[in-house]
């Protein structure tokens, strides 16, 4: 296998004797995180219990339900419009701002460098409340607008860390090179800096859409009536009420899920090893 | 030095304009607004008032807003102390495992990280519901006859707090067990160290800043929790969070909302001084 060359092959398992323990301690902590989705997702193939200890069966109802509900549909548009906008807001933002503040001294420096980690650490729910206040202020119509720009908020700062990560020890003379070569400040960027450092951008606009698809809080306080985002949608669907749709669309976005993590984890091994 | 030789830096400063710009007019002012919030008093019509008081303040040092206060510092805690009991172990045997299991064992931990909250959060209730997979078995293993009501009570939040947060755990100690260097387990060991004490003297005290971390990752996020809580609580039990999200959608009292935050992000704050302390006393240390 290709990653057995970058990963030292001697294993390293100390006889300690909380090994038992720690396997133990394990396998519980993977039941916990798998028995509540994997349940989940048999209940949205199974029939409604009728009598408690009535048999139940297998069908498929509940997907047929779900793809007739256009709410949901419309849920799933806000969210990817939401998700789409915000990730190219953010990843723009956050390249061109990685690349000064790796590159450059200006003042204000430690200000965007410090704000960078504010959204970070920062309770949602007050990054939230603290953009509803200043939206009605501002009297801005909530909606799928203003979604967008607290999206944009928190994610400029995913985006910034990770192509400063990438940044870290960018051979600056290969621009230099482009350069002498005759190159101009444009074709440079293009030709050279970009392809480079690309892989950093990619995985900062890859986290930037995962966090807006995924978040809830912030949504929360900064959508308007009608602008419901698919985990709104959700939130609002258990709050009306239990129903197994939930669960099937649940189990959806549960195999979309393990398909992007299937998918995003054999090209990262690769682009490593650039 | 290389510095003398280095090219002449090109990239022009002003590209930091957009992102520094969209930061304070984003983040900052709408920051510096809650602060001031929380300094107003409400109107009689649910507005704000722009006259300076203090009377927010006061009034969320009242018993009862102290006990809720209490009560999600309590859960917090907790949460991150079991997520860091269970994470521990599996961050261990993640990072001393073999490549393969080890790629398994990384994605297991992924996929719950990414799936939707609010999902994960609904998992659970359906779980825990009259009607769920847990009442259903035990109900057709005969040891009993009606459901048992597990949903709606602490202990529903607290499983789901621990199982939601677990990877926030686990992932900042496996990259803090994975530049472990696991040789010196082995000295401790010849040394004629117990397994126990080779843990306690060893182990723990070199992995610290991933354990800090980790508590970070779980503490900040489930101090202000607001969907577990509703979700999986019933909204019994009152946390900061849920009080929170009342005032500025129900009660509609958002200077004292305001002022609740403002307690959280200084309860946070000092976690994080604690954190920052901690650090720079490792790396004295390691000099």
């Amino acid at each position: 296998m290709k990653t057995d060359f970058q990963i030292p092959r001697k294993r390293r398992r100390i006889p300690l004797m909380p090994l038992g323990l720690a396997r133990t301690m394990t396998t519980i902590g993977f039941l916990l995180l798998y028995i509540p989705l994997v349940s989940l997702v048999v209940y949205s193939f199974l029939s409604p219990l009728g009598a408690p200890g009535g048999e139940q069966e297998w069908t498929l109802q509940w997907f047929r339900k779900l793809s007739a509900n256009r709410e949901v549909l419309h849920a799933l548009k806000v969210s990817l419009m939401v998700g789409i906008w915000s990730t190219l807001g953010a990843t723009g933002l956050g390249t061109a701002a990685a690349l000064a503040l790796t590159r450059t001294r200006f003042p204000g420096r430690k200000i965007l460098n410090a704000l960078t980690y504010v959204p970070l650490i920062m309770p949602e729910i007050v990054l939230g409340l603290a953009l509803l206040i200043w939206f009605v202020l501002l009297q801005m119509t909530l909606g799928v607008i203003s979604i967008i720009l607290a999206h944009i908020t928190f994610c400029i700062s995913y985006v910034i860390i990770t192509v400063k990560a990438r940044l870290h020890g960018f051979d600056e003379f290969l621009e230099e090179a482009a350069r002498d070569l005759g190159a101009t400040p444009w074709q440079t960027f293009w030709r050279v800096t970009f392809p480079l450092i690309w892989p950093g951008v990619l995985s900062g606009a890859l986290m930037a859409f995962t966090l807006s698809f995924d978040d809830f809080l912030i949504t929360f306080f900064t959508a308007g009536v009608g602008s419901d985002t698919l985990p709104l949608k959700i939130y609002s669907m258990i709050k009306f009420g239990v129903t197994p749709e939930i669960n099937a669309l649940s189990s959806i976005m549960l195999g979309v899920t393990l398909l992007a993590v299937l998918f995003l984890f054999h090209p990262e091994k690769k682009s490593n090893e650039i | 030095m290389a510095e003398k030789i280095r090219p002449k830096l090109k990239t022009p400063p002003l590209l930091v304009l957009p992102a520094l710009g969209w930061f304070l007019w984003f983040l900052l002012v709408p920051l510096l607004i809650v602060v001031t919030y929380s300094f107003c008093t409400k109107g009689t019509y649910g507005g704000v008032v722009f006259k300076f008081s203090v009377e927010n303040y006061y009034r969320s040092v009242n018993w009862v807003y102290l006990q809720v206060l209490a009560n999600s510092l309590k859960l917090a805690t907790l949460t991150a102390f079991c997520c860091l009991c269970i994470g521990y172990p599996m961050a261990y045997i993640m990072a001393t495992a073999s490549v393969r299991v080890r790629s398994l064992l990384l994605i297991l931990v992924i996929l719950p990280f990414w799936t939707n909250f609010v999902i994960r959060a609904y998992a659970i209730k359906v779980l825990f519901g009259d009607y769920g997979p847990l009442n259903h078995l035990l109900m057709r293993w005969g040891l009993t006859h009606d459901p048992i009501p597990f949903g709606n009570s602490d202990a529903s939040i607290w499983f789901g707090m621990v199982t939601n947060y677990l990877p926030f755990m686990v992932l900042p100690l496996y990259v803090a067990l994975e530049k472990f260097d696991f040789s010196l387990l082995e000295a401790a060991k010849d040394l004629g160290a117990s397994s126990w004490r080779v843990l306690w003297t060893v182990l723990l005290p070199l992995t610290r800043p991933g354990i800090v971390t980790g508590f970070i990752f779980v503490f900040t996020p489930a101090l202000g929790e607001f969907v577990i809580p509703d979700l999986l609580g019933g909204a019994r039990t009152l946390l900061i969070g849920s009080l929170i999200t009342e005032q500025f959608l129900k009660t509609r009292d958002w200077p004292f909302g305001a002022a609740l935050s403002i307690l959280v992000i200084l309860i946070v704050m000092v976690c994080l001084g604690i954190y920052l302390r901690i650090e720079a006393k490792e790396e004295r240390n390691a000099e």
